[in-house]
């Protein structure tokens, strides 16, 4: 991006919550069941029905209000946003205008190492419309209207964001809390979560530009190239002498462009009015607060205990706290006091990740408890076994549903820290290479870790390594 | 005395005492439908078939001594815009004409749990919007003391099949007037309920903040029992109060000794025919007569409602009638080229006049910049409108007034001036705007043509609107006698 300029965008994330059933019917709110299975008279708008408010759905929106440090508003109501579109049966969309369930939060994000307060203006409630099909094997669109009512939380950020790093972590982060808070499945790739973005560009110390909103965003990494891209053509339009105009862009993420859909003039009018066909949400406050309770850590408060108690560095915290699942196997190995904390950190950022990211598993899919883990960082840490030998622990307990202390006696991995044993295998390896011996004698220096690596493979690895390198050294200088 | 000719109560007894079977009442409906239908053109869609196989079930039923409701065998008429399931739902509109509910409104459901037998579903204006049923996509319905005159609207079928003796009670619903307006000019009973007291689930919406299911009938005693069947919270409907109902048949009782009457002067002023103001005075000073005290009081925000009426009934109606839009059930255009061609096309085509007439003006008070001047201030009238109201309940217990400015007018006297047409509402209005039950009950004639007096109460208070009611009904004998149409 062009030096002279600075972005300022603004993120509108819609997040598909997890309740059991749809936000105005009875409905399954469930993914990826055979076209228009999940439909009832209320979710299809046949004439007459009406809807009735989940109240999870209340509870879930008024949990992330208070992870985003929201004023929850005890008292508001739901509105009719009226469109036509062949994916909305009612013609009209409930959710919230006025008065949103959630306002005046805010989020901090981390980029290189600083942190940056991101304003949140509102988290209201609605409902998702359902799905076009378009497919050459039949003319036309088909409708499946499984989504149709599927509740959302619509999170809008303040314009506070100034870089795509920022709009990233941003993101991240967001989905992270929904994570945490277990209201959404968080799935890209079943578009539980979307979002618009709002981009303008100003050279910097100069007034802000006007802003374009881009829809269709359906991805985080759509978002990040969105954004760069609407950064750079509004730049280019104001290098040529050109005036940016407000309008609404459609982000086409297979071509990486976006393209007008309307102007300002054709914006849509969507007529919104209060929905007669439901009461006015009122929460007690009693409520609100047992919310506010049921908040279990959320990730920026664990970075935060993981540096200040455990002495873990700002990106290994990281690393851990924006995952619900690593962060507990984390939490409670590290509460088990067997291994240290930092010993825990490197297997759950090196083998665990790299194990879940070649299979594709979750954390939770693993036979490696937190039990296990303690154990066999502990072990190791004891010095009982090689590290070498952890990992063959390891690698077992992927596959069988087995103790580290089983696995350890049954491939006989415990290590052998008995200065006698150690000292007469040495000098039988010593003996058998005499011309090393020679080498490390005349002053090659290297020939030493040749020498301990051959102990230790006449040892099958069983070896105090720092034992027999000590025990090496002792020999070849006398 | 023909069994179609009794009232609800005197065939629940008749059946009973096994004087006659349902079978006997529903044949003699049909044979009375059979001899006046092609006059009055009350019905859309007959359901004779399944209506003598109910009939069957429930003689059945009384042969095994089974305990049934009082309402068990009784015939009704269901307004067409309360879903049926498997029967066809069609708002009397072009755009619902082959449209078959696959559920029932939860009033039906009430009703078949009663054993009454639904006779078909009768003609109204389309979607309700209209004072005389002449909006009809299908038929005009005739009024049975003149079928020269409208039976008033949009419940016109409801109120004409009662009056005509095609059906001994029947369901309409009220948005403005609906029930009570058509209910006057056929002589016959109908209550529009507290807003919220009826479930709402399976009513094709107008305006869903006004709309109510409601009882007709021949005998207040027969409105009454329809009322306690149909009332009741329902978690179908957020806007439904759950709360206890009373039996109101039960509760009937004839003695208005210090009953406080509120006549409104607003009410009784210029647009009133003289022989309507007489006709609704002189029922009242037979209720004073037997007791009830008299006041005058006035209500002066009567002259807003009926604007404030059709800002909120229409903004809710341009929203509500959006979903007839061709993709999914109803009418579709033949030939379109775009989505969009294809969605004007369907709605030009689908609706009629006065529907497009209500859904333009409420899509403009909608609309941004516009929302404030009309939407928004009509909801603060209403808020005004209901206070007053409120307050005027302090002082008195009913209030008393016309339900129409005059008889019923001739069929297409009116059609070409909505505006004259709007003004057949003027008495009915406030009712809805306020969430108010009012009654309908005729108190004589003008050239042989129904008047009907209108009794408005506080929220809740359908006790005391029936035993008012039940006490003139008391005085003068039938208040709704069943013309020959020979």
């Amino acid at each position: 991006m062009n030096n002279n300029y600075e972005m300022v965008v603004g993120l509108e994330v819609h997040a598909e919550l997890n309740t059991a059933s749809k936000i105005y019917c009875s409905c399954k709110n469930a993914f990826g069941l055979e076209v228009n299975s999940q439909v009832c008279p209320i979710c299809m708008g046949m004439p007459g029905t009406l809807p009735t408010l989940n109240e999870k759905v209340v509870e879930y929106a008024i949990k992330m209000g208070h992870a985003l440090n929201c004023k929850i508003n005890s008292v508001c109501k739901q509105d009719r946003k009226n469109y036509f579109y062949p994916d909305l049966p009612k013609a009209y969309q409930i959710s919230q205008a006025e008065v949103p369930l959630c306002e005046n939060g805010h989020l901090d994000i981390m980029v290189d190492g600083k942190t940056k307060t991101i304003g949140v203006t509102r988290i209201h409630i609605e409902e998702d419309a359902g799905k076009l099909l378009h497919d050459d094997s039949f003319a036309g669109s088909l409708v499946d209207l499984n989504r149709c009512g599927v509740p959302l939380i619509e999170i809008v950020s303040e314009p506070d964001i100034r870089s795509v790093a920022e709009a990233k972590a941003y993101l991240e982060t967001i989905r992270s809390i929904l994570q945490y808070i277990n209201i959404s499945d968080c799935k890209m790739q079943e578009g539980s979560i979307r979002c618009d973005v709002n981009v303008s560009v100003h050279k910097i110390g100069e007034p802000f530009g006007t802003r374009c909103e881009m829809k269709n965003v359906n991805s985080f990494s759509a978002a990040i190239r969105g954004i760069e891209f609407e950064a750079n053509r509004q730049i280019e339009v104001l290098e040529n002498g050109g005036v940016i105009e407000q309008e609404t862009r459609r982000w086409d993420d297979a071509k990486g462009e976006s393209i007008l859909m309307r102007t300002k003039e054709n914006a849509n009018d969507y007529r919104y009015f209060p929905e007669p066909d439901l009461l006015t949400i009122v929460v007690d406050e009693e409520k609100i607060a047992e919310l506010k309770n049921s908040l279990p850590e959320l990730p920026n408060a664990k970075l935060r205990r993981y540096v200040d108690e455990f002495g873990i560095s700002q990106n290994d915290g990281a690393l851990i706290a924006e995952s619900v699942e690593k962060a507990k196997l984390f939490d409670e190995a590290v509460a088990l006091k067997k291994g240290t904390p930092k010993g825990i950190i490197k297997w759950i950022l090196g083998d665990i990740s790299k194990y879940i990211n070649e299979t594709g598993k979750s954390v939770s899919d693993m036979k490696v408890t937190p039990e296990r883990l303690a154990e066999l960082v502990g072990i190791i840490e004891s010095g009982q076994i090689s590290n070498a030998s952890g990992k063959i622990v390891f690698e077992t307990m992927l596959t069988e549903d087995k103790g580290v202390s089983e696995i350890i006696k049954e491939k006989n991995l415990s290590q052998n820290s008995n200065t006698d044993e150690l000292e007469a295998l040495a000098k039988v390896v010593l003996a058998q290479n005499e011309k090393s011996v020679t080498d490390y004698k005349g002053g090659k220096t290297n020939a030493l870790g040749f020498l301990v690596g051959q102990c230790m493979k006449a040892s099958k690895g069983q070896a105090n390594p720092g034992m027999m390198r000590d025990i090496v050294i002792k020999l070849l200088s006398e | 005395m023909e069994l179609f000719e009794r009232t609800a109560s005197e065939l629940s007894s008749m059946l009973k005492n096994k004087e006659c079977s349902s079978v006997e009442i529903i044949e003699s409906i049909y044979n009375r439908i059979d001899k006046v239908e092609d006059k009055v053109n009350s019905y859309i869609t007959l359901c004779k078939e399944t209506a003598i196989e109910k009939a069957k079930e429930v003689d059945n039923a009384i042969a095994d001594g089974k305990e049934l409701s009082s309402l068990a065998g009784i015939p009704i008429a269901v307004k067409d815009n309360i879903s049926t399931k498997g029967i066809k739902t069609t708002c009397a509109s072009k755009m619902l004409e082959n449209y078959i509910p696959p559920f029932n409104a939860t009033v039906v459901d009430k009703i078949n749990a009663a054993d009454m037998v639904i006779t078909g579903k009768v003609n109204m204006d389309e979607f309700a919007m209209g004072s005389s049923t002449e909006n009809s996509y299908f038929k005009k319905t005739r009024n049975p003391h003149d079928t020269d005159r409208v039976p008033g609207g949009s419940s016109g079928g409801s109120a004409a099949a009662v009056a005509a003796g095609e059906a001994i009670v029947s369901l309409g619903s009220d948005t403005g007037g609906s029930i009570r307006q058509p209910s006057s000019y056929c002589g016959v009973i109908g209550l529009k309920p507290t807003y919220s007291s009826v479930s709402r689930y399976g009513l094709v919406a107008f305006a869903s903040s006004l709309d109510q299911i409601g009882p007709i009938g021949r005998s207040v005693e027969d409105v009454a029992m329809l009322y306690s069947a149909i009332c009741g919270g329902d978690k179908m409907d957020a806007t439904s109060k759950m709360r206890e109902y009373p039996d109101f048949k039960a509760g009937l009782s004839a003695d208005v000794s210090g009953l406080k009457i509120g006549i409104p002067a607003e009410y009784y002023g210029e647009g009133i025919d003289d022989s309507v103001k007489a006709a609704v005075m002189n029922a009242v000073k037979e209720l004073e007569k037997n007791g009830a005290v008299v006041k005058n009081i006035s209500l002066p925000s009567t002259e807003y409602a009926i604007k404030a009426y059709y800002i909120i009934s229409s903004a809710e109606a341009s929203s509500n009638l959006a979903r007839f839009d061709g993709v999914k059930y109803g009418y579709r255009a033949k030939d379109y080229t775009t989505l969009v061609d294809m969605y004007e096309k369907t709605r030009s085509e689908g609706f009629g006049d006065e529907v497009k007439r209500r859904i333009m003006l409420g899509t403009f008070v909608l609309s941004s910049g516009y929302y404030d001047a009309y939407y928004k201030k009509a909801k603060l009238l209403q808020q005004k409108i209901k206070q007053e109201f409120n307050d005027t309940f302090n002082d008195v217990d009913v209030i008393i007034t016309p339900t129409a400015p005059a008889k019923a007018f001739k069929i297409g006297e009116n059609s070409d001036n909505p505006l004259k047409m709007y003004a057949a509402d003027v008495c009915t209005v406030p009712v809805n705007i306020a969430g108010l039950p009012g009654l309908n009950i005729p108190c004589g004639s003008d050239n042989g043509m129904p008047i009907g007096l209108q009794i408005i109460g506080k929220e809740f208070s359908e006790q005391t609107l029936f035993n008012a009611a039940y006490a003139y009904e008391k005085t003068m004998g039938n208040l709704c006698k069943i013309p020959s149409l020979d």
